[in-house]
């Protein structure tokens, strides 16, 4: 499978790259790891003019504590996620995460940045992100914006970022240390996107949940901050019967495709599964 | 749409060439520089027969594209091998332990396991079937090939290959 014709593009700085963008405008996308992009373009389901590739520009690459926020340029890969001692140790979620993304050779290309940005219900990093409160570091022709993770998707490839933008960084507040955490995904097979996935954050104290949040995976158009969810935590001691009253909230805003997955309902009942195992495992996890 | 002149280092040695943009590195390698080890297989970025090493990370070059590649140090199946012929750890551990049969995915085996080995030179064997996760074989059922990398492993490390009981 050959892809179409195009003219590539390997600008040195986020500026040179914003200004191609939009001089080439809509035939121009950006290239990050290219395990979605590339795909599409060798079956012709997109067939762009201009490639600008991102793999060149520095500033795009490395993971930087600034105050009490880490900040990740977009360039960086789920094996660098994974690699990093700073994650493991503040944000460990995120390298749980990775390590379920794809298979290995695919973990050395592809990005946080291209993970996030790309609006794809499957990836797994936005819900991740929407559990976090992160923000993602835009810069587009206006300039360089802030969008919050949590306002970020609108639907399926239907994102806040606007044509001619790149996400040039993911901003994470570090949670409280101590904190509980887990990423529970359900896949058929390595390299498969997951039948449905949850993310959950929480801190205890006194032997109650004192905060959560939660995030769901690929049973939406778009992954799920489950707001309601996570407020049914807060305050109990996560007994059974409080996880029981979560799963159903978080149950009840989910509205996944019937797919070779599975059929809506089950896809429904296993983010169910998934979010409460993700709560056991962070609840075992979190030092009070 | 100009081609792109590329240089590159290919198993050590320079190489530079003209490249369409849209030419993927897999027929770069196989079409351009006569590299035919690495296969292409399900060509969708599954099967990792096309892996190869770029800048020290096993890159399924169906999924990349050449222009890409400009600047970058690759190392191929036919790089694997010493000057002199002599075999790898890996790839003797996939000979003796018979660790193929068709041999379809063997140079993308080979070069991931070699990666593998590099970053992690006394894996589990869950660690080395997680470490494999993007290379499918249809023939062995993958217990050879674990023991083949097993083998390699013990190899480099100087200790004891024990094969472990059917």
């Amino acid at each position: 499978m050959i892809p179409g014709r195009f003219d590539y593009h390997r600008p040195a700085s986020i500026a040179e790259a914003v200004a191609l963008l939009a001089s080439l405008g809509d035939e121009a996308r950006p290239l990050a790891g290219g395990h979605s992009l590339i795909p599409l373009m060798k079956t012709r389901l997109a067939t762009p003019e201009h490639l600008v590739d991102l793999g060149a520009i520095a500033s795009l690459k490395g993971i930087q504590v600034d105050g009490d926020d880490i900040v990740i340029a977009a360039m960086t890969t789920q094996a660098e996620l994974i690699g990093s001692a700073l994650l493991a140790e503040r944000i460990p979620l995120l390298k749980e995460t990775a390590l379920v993304i794809a298979d290995p050779q695919i973990r050395y290309k592809g990005t946080l940045g291209g993970n996030v940005a790309n609006g794809d219900p499957g990836n797994d990093m936005p819900a991740v992100m929407q559990c976090l409160d992160a923000a993602y570091e835009v810069v587009d022709e206006a300039g360089p914006r802030r969008i919050p993770a949590r306002a970020f998707y609108f639907g399926a490839y239907d994102t806040a970022l606007q044509a001619g933008g790149i996400v040039t960084a993911v901003r994470i507040k570090v949670p409280p240390h101590g904190h509980g955490y887990a990423y529970e995904k359900l896949k058929r097979k390595i390299g498969d996107y997951a039948t449905a996935a949850a993310a959950v954050v929480l801190t205890v104290a006194d032997g109650r949940c004192a905060t959560a949040s939660i995030g769901l995976t690929n049973v939406s158009e778009t992954p799920l901050w489950a707001e309601e969810a996570a407020r049914i935590l807060v305050g109990s001691t996560l007994d059974t019967a409080t996880l029981d009253r979560a799963v159903a909230a978080a149950e009840s805003i989910t509205n996944p495709a019937s797919d070779m997955r599975g059929p809506a309902e089950y896809r429904t009942k296993m983010a169910g599964v998934m979010l409460r195992r993700a709560i056991e495992r962070a609840k075992s996890r979190a030092t009070a | 749409m100009a081609k792109t002149l590329i240089e590159l280092t290919i198993n050590g040695e320079q190489a530079e060439a003209l490249v369409e943009s849209r030419t993927l590195l897999i027929h770069f390698l196989r079409e351009q520089m006569n590299l035919t080890g690495a296969h292409i297989g399900c060509d969708t970025g599954h099967c990792g027969a096309c892996t190869v090493e770029i800048d020290g990370m096993s890159v399924k070059s169906c999924m990349t594209f050449a222009v890409q590649a400009a600047g970058a140090q690759i190392t191929t199946i036919e790089g694997i091998a010493g000057a002199d012929g002599t075999l790898s750890a890996v790839q003797e551990g996939f000979r003796m332990m018979h660790g193929l049969q068709c041999g379809y995915c063997t140079p993308g085996m080979i070069l991931r396991a070699h990666r593998l080995l590099l970053e992690n030179p006394a894996p589990t064997e869950s660690e080395i079937r997680y470490g494999i996760a993007g290379n499918l074989c249809r023939c062995t059922g993958y217990v050879n090939i674990v023991k083949a990398i097993q083998y390699a492993a013990a190899k480099i490390n100087g200790t004891p290959f024990q094969e472990a009981a059917e």
